[in-house]
């Protein structure tokens, strides 16, 4: 029976749920050290002076230093930027001077012991503080705070007002994805030891070959003698993909020191420097029929990247925006383009869907905005405008992005049936007339992504050395498997994905296979896991490398049958000749023999048991989808819940359903998240006011609904596993299905657009003033 | 998130921890449950220089029957006030408030004379035992001993009548089996505190109600007690229900939400504690 679409438990639970699991902190070397950072408490200052003295004085302190004592001092992959602030800090939090000592008490006394003195400068905060006359820069050799920017294209521009003319109507709007940040269980962590022979890093990242590369050229050590390992590692998201200050000075205070350093994040220094998400604020028109049919689009971008965008991940973002600003719509004329925009905010980054959930509501929004304006129902606004079944690969009009494949009405069909939209219709309405009743409104998100980063040169841009991912299959004496792989999973489950793709290639049992990841010496160069990559990248490198050794697998067991090894086959580990279960060889006979040349035929090399395959895949996949969210509104405190949430995803192949929904429902909830709770607030002297767990709101279990889930499976070509990515999509389509459900709800007071996150207050001010009106 | 550095003093009895805090004077802070002290340390906005640890004094941790009342050892966790069954029985107002304490880590730690003293205005236990007008019984190494009303006991934002030298040792709640009542608490996250939140306890016309993060101490809804005493309707009450209050502002609510939530809630605490 084939593994690969069946529930298999994660093979990663037993160490975590009994507490072995080890992770950077628990990892010690004797005489390790502790490493701790002075951060500027000023959102934007000239540094006048920093006093190291006392901090150095203080016993059991071993080194203070600063920027200057760096002798390469700009922070690779970052924008402008050094690994400690130089003569000027630019957020609140940028590390100013570093400390090592014996422990953690007195690193953090002597944190305290240093004086730094400022002078503060006139700040901007929003990009429309940022983008004024006249406005401070934050970075004045620049003499703008655009970083970067992607114009209109003139092309397009005449095409789409050439649309609008036509077009019987329009309607023009803004939204604002405002800035989430990242709340992984563990923090940044690194522990660094450079020894005699070698560089040794363990660090909570999401990609340690892309780390070791860098550390390499930025520290001057070879390769072969930097080692990063990647310990279990609780959660990344997307931020831990970045080159942070920590993960350098470590490194070289370590060498400095001669003895091991570590750093482990504190959380509120997480919610101060670990690079946020989103904040993205749209400017929109759309030109439409009285149909509900899209005829014309124009999207603007402003990105609002914090002080020091990270390089080139930051302006990549509102890319990935544009590229899929239509959804699953077939618009035919678009004109999209972007500004990123510098502020004396924390650097802003990818985060959980990077750049496609802010497109996703975009696109959201806008259908149901004409769906509003035409008074046609939602449901069929979307199903007038999918792009047709038929039409893939479908190319956008504006960027050269192929949609794979896709079967939107089908998701959509399903999602109707399973939340029963037709009953839910007359339920709402039934409420929404009974003053004694919570308001009740339906929301629809029909959304499509880009997923499985990518066929070749799509991470070179983003500055990675390839886009492939690899997967090595040995096969031990014993004839059991260990697989390593470039990926690096941290939370995922990679480690069971892999090991079922390959116990239906091997046909081996998935308890004899191990799967290894996260360590430079010991894997094939990899990318690492983000972006919705690694079942469909690292899968199909399993997958190849397994076949591979299983066809070996059979020549051996073919001599040792005097048979033909096309006549074989395997059968729950026993190689046989088909339908001849009497003669049979295990697994660990073939095994023991590929490492004993002479029980190899002589055409046979010894070793044939062992395949590497850097799988490349041909092009971006394009996970969909139609959740349909209900909400339940308090008339009398404006207290939002989601009542009920329901998800059709399309990720093509289900390798393990288990794993795939707790993918779709953790990225639910983050995206509920996103629209009912959570945001990093800055106030106007540019402190930030969310950097606990009490003031940044991130749900809890009690918080959000159950979530009924279903599914289509529309495979794409792109791999032999048919598997298009689940590890975004949650994230990218559930905020605006939220957002649509409230503004329905509310659409009786003549609400149109609301403003994330939707708190108690905001809805109550609306129901209010509809009152009083 | 790593304190700075303290001393450390386990206290057997109630009479070591007096002793000890006699001796140490202001520099000394009691550590009961630590679910408010401790964060306050991490964060470096507290630095005592001594911790007098009383979270496991026997003689601090009980619920007696002391007849017209209910007598509460400070050291008494959440979750032991919150499935008393003689509480549950005669005081249920503060049994249920107390479930709705944070999370299950919290209240299996918390206290209730550390959330007392602590002086919180967005905790739920103070509003209710100013709403049923508590005693709070509080000594001092020099053995005196001095009964608190809790009407008297907040004095300003996380400031008590507790002297430096001064422990609270009990909580004498009074028995209300027959009484209605209600607990109110609203808040965007379960584990959090309330952004407001209210305490009802109602006897025919006779109402005590107490206010949850509506200033800066737990306050009684004054005016709506006595309009409903006048015999005005609990829709009527509750209208007045912030009259006189003085709410923060915060990223949760400004001071006008706040006054309209205490409105809505105290309007549903009437409606449930009459039925
Ligand atoms: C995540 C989280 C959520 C929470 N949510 C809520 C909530 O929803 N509602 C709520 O009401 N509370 C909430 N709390 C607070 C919680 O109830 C605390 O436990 C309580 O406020 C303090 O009790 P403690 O025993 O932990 O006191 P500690 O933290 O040990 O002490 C608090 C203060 O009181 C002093 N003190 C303690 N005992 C005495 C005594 N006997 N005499 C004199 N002084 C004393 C200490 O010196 C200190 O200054 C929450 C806490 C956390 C961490």
């Amino acid at each position: 029976m084939s593994m690969v679409g069946t529930r298999v438990i994660r093979k990663e639970d037993p160490n975590l749920i009994t507490g072995r699991g080890l992770f950077t902190d628990d990892v010690s070397i004797m005489g390790t050290t502790i490493m701790a950072f002075v951060r500027s408490t000023e959102a934007h200052a000239d540094i006048v002076s920093v006093d190291l003295a006392e901090a150095r004085a203080l016993p059991g302190v071993l080194v203070v230093i600063t920027v200057d004592d760096l002798e390469t001092q700009e922070l690779p992959g970052a924008f402008m930027r050094t690994v400690l602030a130089k003569d000027r800090v630019r957020f609140v939090g940028e590390p100013i001077a570093v400390v090592v000592a014996e422990d953690r008490y007195i690193a953090a006394d002597a944190v305290e012991l240093v004086q730094v003195t400022y002078r503060p400068l006139p700040l901007v905060i929003t990009p429309v503080e940022a983008l004024a006359v006249g406005a401070p820069l934050v970075q004045e050799a620049l003499g703008t705070n655009v970083c970067f920017e992607v114009p209109w294209p003139q092309e397009q521009i005449d095409q789409v007002d050439r649309a609008f003319e036509a077009a019987p109507r329009q309607a023009s709007t803004t939204f604002h994805s405002q800035r989430v940040h990242p709340v992984p269980m563990e923090p940044s962590a690194i522990l660094a030891d450079w020894g005699p022979d070698k560089l040794t890093v363990w660090a909570s990242t999401q990609m340690p070959h892309g780390l070791r590369n860098c550390l390499s050229s930025f520290l001057g050590v070879p390769q072969h003698q930097c080692r990063v390992i990647q310990p279990d590692v609780g959660g990344g998201f997307g931020a831990k993909v970045q080159q942070y200050p920590e993960l350098f000075l470590a490194p070289i205070l370590s060498k400095r020191l001669g003895r091991p350093v570590k750093y482990v994040q504190t959380r509120t220094e997480c919610f101060a420097i670990m690079c946020s998400g989103r904040d993205q604020h749209h400017e929109i028109d759309v030109a439409f029929d009285d149909d509900g049919h899209i005829l014309g689009l124009r999207s603007l971008i402003h990105a609002d990247l914090g002080a020091y965008p990270d390089l080139p991940n930051s302006f990549g973002m509102p890319t990935l925006t544009n590229w899929m600003s239509s959804g699953c719509y077939k618009i035919p004329a678009i004109v999209a383009g972007y500004k990123c925009v510098l502020t004396n905010k924390t650097p802003q980054s990818a985060y959980r869907g990077a750049g496609r959930p802010e497109a996703s509501f975009l696109a959201e929004r806008v259908v149901d905005l004409i769906a509003d304006e035409t008074g046609i129902d939602p449901a069929e606004v979307r199903l007038r405008n999918f792009i047709p079944t038929d039409e893939f690969p479908y190319k956008v009009p504006h960027a050269e992005v192929y949609y794979d494949s896709g079967n939107y009405p089908l998701s959509l069909h399903e999602a109707l049936r399973l939340c029963d939209y037709e009953n839910l219709k007359v339920e709402r309405d039934r409420r929404n007339a009974d003053a004694s009743e919570k308001l009740m409104g339906i929301g629809f998100s029909t959304w499509v992504e880009i997923a499985a980063f990518g066929p070749r040169g799509a991470l070179e841009g983003f500055g990675h050395i390839g886009s492939y991912e690899s997967a090595q299959v040995k096969i031990q004496p014993d004839g059991t498997a260990i697989i390593a792989t470039g990926a690096s999973p941290h939370g995922q489950g990679t480690h069971t994905t892999l090991a079922m793709i390959a116990a239906d290639e091997l046909h081996m049992s998935i308890d004899n296979i191990t799967v290894r990841s996260g360590d430079t010496d010991t894997t094939p160069q990899g990318v690492g896991t983000m972006g919705s990559r690694t079942a469909a990248i690292a899968g199909e490198a399993t997958k190849q490398a397994s076949i591979k050794v299983f066809q070996n697998a059979c020549k051996i067991a073919a001599h040792m049958l005097e048979a033909n090894p096309d006549d074989l086959e395997c059968v729950d580990g026993l190689f046989q000749v088909k339908g001849v279960p009497s003669k049979t060889i295990p697994w660990s006979q073939v095994g023991w023999a590929g490492l004993s040349p002479t029980l190899l035929p002589d055409d046979i090399p010894a070793g044939c048991l062992e395949s590497t395959v850097f799988a490349e895949p041909t092009g971006f996949t394009y996970p969909a989808g139609a959740y349909v969210c209900v909400v339940g509104i308090d008339r009398d405190t404006g207290h939002v819940e989601v009542e009920k949430f329901y998800s059709v995803d399309d990720c093509g192949t289900v390798i393990n359903p288990l794993l795939a929904e707790g993918q779709v429902q953790g990225g639910i909830i983050q995206g509920i998240a996103q629209a009912l709770f959570e945001e990093m607030v800055w106030d106007s002297a540019g402190q930030p006011l969310t950097t606990t767990l009490m003031d940044y709101l991130a749900p809890a279990a009690s918080d959000v609904p159950s979530i009924i889930d279903g599914r289509t499976n529309t495979p794409t070509p792109h791999n032999s596993l048919g598997a298009k990515g689940i590890g975004e999509s949650g994230t990218i389509g559930s905020t605006p299905a939220v957002v649509n459900a409230v503004v329905n709800a509310l659409a009786q007071y003549g609400v149109k657009n609301i403003a994330m996150p939707i708190s108690p207050q905001r809805v109550w001010r609306i129901l209010n003033q509809a009152q009083g009106a | 998130m790593i304190p700075p550095k303290f001393d450390y003093v386990k206290a057997r009895s109630a009479d070591e921890a007096l002793a000890a805090l006699a001796e140490h004077g202001e520099d000394a802070k009691l550590l009961a449950g630590g679910h408010s002290l401790i964060p306050l340390l991490k964060l470096r906005l507290s630095s005592p220089s001594v911790l007098i640890d009383i979270g496991e004094i026997a003689d601090l941790s009980y619920i007696n029957d002391g007849g017209t009342h209910i007598a509460i050892g400070a050291a008494t966790t959440h979750r032991t006030v919150a499935h008393s069954e003689l509480l549950r029985a005669q005081v249920p107002l503060l049994a249920h408030a107390t479930g709705q304490v944070g999370d299950p880590q919290v209240r299996n730690r918390g206290t209730i004379g550390g959330s007392i003293a602590h002086g919180d205005p967005a905790s739920d236990q103070p509003a209710v035992l100013v709403a049923i007008d508590a005693v709070l019984v509080a000594r001092s190494a020099t053995g005196s001993q001095r009964e608190i009303p809790a009407g008297e006991f907040f004095r300003s934002f996380l400031e008590t009548a507790l002297a430096p030298d001064e422990m609270l040792v009990e909580i004498r709640v009074p028995k209300i089996p027959g009484a209605g009542w209600s607990f109110q608490k609203f808040n965007r996250r379960a584990q959090d505190w309330a952004i407001v939140g209210v305490a009802a306890v109602l006897d025919g016309t006779s109402a005590g109600i107490g206010l949850v993060n509506m200033g800066g101490t737990p306050v009684r809804a004054k005016a709506t007690e006595e309009a409903l005493a006048g015999g005005a309707s609990p829709a009527e009450a509750a209208a007045h229900a912030a009259d006189g209050t003085d709410p923060p502002s915060d990223l949760n609510a400004d001071p006008d939400y706040r006054c309209h939530l205490a409105r809505v809630l105290v309007g549903r605490a009437l409606h449930e504690a009459r039925s």
